[in-house]
C-alpha cells in the first residue's frame, strides 16, 4: 500500500516533500517537481487548506457512488502547498478555507473537506 | 529533409455502428483512405495504429495489418489518449521527412459506444486519475474536467453560458456532416437545461461515446492534388494528472502550439482554419484561448460574433467536433485533422469553406495533459 493510503487508512494526512530545497509535491513523485532530487520525505498534513476547484457530481461513474450522487469533490491547496482532492461538503466555493475529514465507504478511508471551524 | 503530405482520409460514419468490432472499423476506414489516396496495399511501407479500449492487445498494429493484409516494413502502436492521432500523424511526418517510409497509414477505430456498457467506458476512461489520489473518490473523466473548467471560469469570468456557445456551434456544424453522430440543432437555452454532470458541465457540455473509425495517410509523394503538406509538428507534456497542474494560462498547448508555429515558419495570424479538440466545451474555450486564438476569457465572444463560424475568419472544427460528430476514442480526435486536410484540399463537399490555406490542428490528452499541434499548408 502506498504511504498516502497507508496514512488514510490510520487517519492522517501525508503528503510528499522535498528534503532538499523543501518544496511540496502533489501526488507521489519519484524525483521533486522544483530541483529534481530524489530525497523525497512523506509527511503529517495539519489537514487545512484552501478550496482551488469544486464540482457537484450528478452523474456516478460506478454502483459504489451512485447512493452518494450529487456529491461534491474538491481540490484543496493543503496549508504545507501540496493540492489534493477530495469529497466535498456542499455548497463550499472556492476560495473557501476547509479542515479535513475521513470518512468510509466499502471498507476505505476517504478524505471530505469541511468548511474551516477556525475561519 | 523533405515534406510530408497528407495524401488521403477515409472514415467511418460515427455513432452507434451495432455488430462491428474495432478491426472492422479501422479496416473500413482504411480502405477508404487508401482509395483516396489512390494507394495499393503494396504500397503502404509504415503503420501507426492507435489503441482501442475495447480490443486491448499487445500489438494492435500486427493484428490490424494481418486483418487488413499488409505487410509493411514498420509498424507499431501508440497510446496518448486524446492526442494519440495527433502524434501519429506527427511521428507519420517524421517517418516519411527520415526517409524511412515512403506513405504511412495511420489509423484508429473503435466500438465504444456499442461494443461495452456506458458505465464501462466511463470506468475506463476515469483511468487518466491518479489510481491512489483521485479515482477513489468516485471522480471520472467529467470530473476532472469539470473542477478545471470550475477553477478556469472563477479565473476568467466564462459563465456556463458561454461554454454553451460552442455546444451550439458544434452542433450547428455536424449537422452539415452526413456521417456526424448527433445532428438535431440545438440552441443555447437546451445546452443549459441538459441533465446535470458535474458542475459546470451539463450533458450537451460533454462529447458523446461513439462508435467508428478514422484513417489519414502520409506520403512523400501524394497522388492526389492539390497538396497538403504537414508544415510544422509540436508537443507539449507539463503534466497528467489534474491535480499537478500547475499553470492555467500554460498546460502545455500554447508550447506545443508555438514549436509547431516556429517550424513551419508562420505566426497565429497567418491561420485561417481552426481544428481544435473538444471533448467538453471547456477543453475548446481553455485551447483557443492558451493558444491565441481568443484573449483570456474571450473565446465564447469570438464564437458569438460568428468568427469561427463556415463564413468567419477561423472557422472551427466544421465537421462538428467531438461534441457532435461523435467521440469513438483516437479516431474522434483524428477527425479534426482529416476535416482540415479536406478544407484545405478542397474536398469537404457540402462543408466547403472557400480559400483555406493554412489550418492549425490540435489535440490533448488526459486532463489537458499531452498536447499536439500540427500545422497543415495548402500547396509547396
Amino acid at each position: 500500500m502506498s504511504p498516502f493510503l497507508e496514512g488514510l487508512q490510520r487517519g492522517e494526512l501525508r503528503y510528499q516533500a522535498c528534503s532538499a530545497c523543501e518544496a511540496p509535491q502533489s501526488l507521489a513523485r519519484y524525483a521533486c517537481r522544483r530541483c529534481g532530487s530524489i530525497r523525497l520525505e512523506w509527511r503529517k498534513a495539519a489537514g487545512r487548506g484552501v478550496v482551488y476547484a469544486m464540482t457537484s457530481v450528478a452523474r456516478a461513474p460506478s454502483e459504489e457512488f451512485r447512493p452518494l450522487a450529487p456529491y461534491a469533490l474538491a481540490l484543496v491547496d493543503l496549508d504545507e502547498g501540496a493540492r489534493l482532492m477530495g469529497h466535498a461538503a456542499p455548497g463550499l466555493a472556492i476560495g473557501d478555507p476547509v479542515s479535513v475529514e475521513f470518512f468510509e465507504l466499502s471498507g476505505r478511508k476517504l478524505v471530505r473537506f469541511v468548511k474551516a471551524s477556525h475561519a | 529533409m523533405g515534406t510530408a503530405y497528407v495524401a488521403g482520409a477515409g472514415n467511418t460514419r460515427f455513432g452507434r455502428l451495432e455488430g462491428q468490432g474495432p478491426l472492422d472499423l479501422m479496416a473500413d476506414a482504411a480502405q477508404r483512405a487508401l482509395a483516396d489516396a489512390r494507394l495499393e496495399r503494396r504500397d503502404i511501407d509504415g503503420v501507426l495504429c492507435g489503441y482501442a479500449t475495447t480490443l486491448p492487445h499487445l500489438m494492435l498494429s500486427s493484428l490490424f495489418c494481418e486483418r487488413f493484409s499488409l505487410e509493411p516494413a514498420y509498424a507499431h502502436g501508440v497510446q496518448l489518449g486524446g492526442a494519440t492521432g495527433g502524434a501519429m500523424l506527427m511521428l507519420a511526418r517524421e517517418l516519411v521527412r527520415a526517409g524511412r517510409c515512403a506513405n504511412v497509414l495511420v489509423v484508429a477505430g473503435e466500438n465504444r459506444l456499442s461494443g461495452q456498457t456506458r458505465d464501462t467506458s466511463i470506468q475506463t476512461l476515469a483511468q487518466v486519475g491518479d489510481a491512489d489520489f483521485e479515482v477513489p473518490n468516485g471522480a471520472s473523466v467529467p470530473a476532472y474536467y469539470a473542477l478545471l473548467a470550475s477553477r478556469y471560469l472563477h479565473e476568467t469570468g466564462l459563465t456556463e453560458a458561454d461554454l454553451a456557445e460552442f455546444a451550439v456551434l458544434m452542433r450547428a456544424h455536424a449537422a452539415r456532416h452526413p456521417e456526424a453522430h448527433l445532428k438535431d440543432p440545438i440552441r443555447r437555452e437546451d445546452v443549459l437545461a441538459s441533465k446535470p454532470i458535474c458542475t459546470p458541465l451539463k450533458m450537451l457540455d460533454c462529447c458523446p461515446i461513439s462508435d467508428g473509425a478514422m484513417a489519414l495517410v502520409v506520403s512523400a509523394e501524394p497522388r492526389v492534388e492539390p497538396r497538403v503538406a504537414v508544415l510544422g509538428a509540436g508537443q507539449g507534456h507539463r503534466h497528467q494528472h489534474l491535480s499537478a497542474i500547475t499553470d492555467t494560462t500554460n498546460y502545455g498547448a500554447r508550447d506545443a502550439a508555438r514549436r509547431a508555429l516556429d517550424e513551419a515558419k508562420l505566426a497565429l495570424a497567418d491561420i485561417d482554419y481552426l481544428a481544435i479538440y473538444d471533448s467538453f466545451t471547456i477543453t475548446l474555450a481553455i485551447l483557443l484561448e492558451e493558444i491565441g486564438f481568443a484573449p483570456r476569457g474571450g473565446s465564447a465572444e469570438r464564437a458569438r460574433r460568428g468568427d469561427f463560424s463556415p463564413s468567419g475568419p477561423l472557422p472551427l472544427n466544421t465537421h462538428g467536433g467531438l461534441l457532435s460528430f461523435g467521440h469513438c476514442g483516437v479516431a474522434g480526435g483524428m477527425a479534426h485533422a482529416a476535416e482540415a486536410y479536406r478544407q484545405l484540399a478542397g474536398r469537404a463537399a457540402e462543408r466547403q469553406v472557400p480559400g483555406r490555406k493554412h489550418a492549425f490542428v490540435h489535440a490533448d490528452g488526459g486532463v489537458m495533459s499531452a498536447h499536439v499541434s500540427l500545422v497543415l499548408g495548402l500547396g509547396s
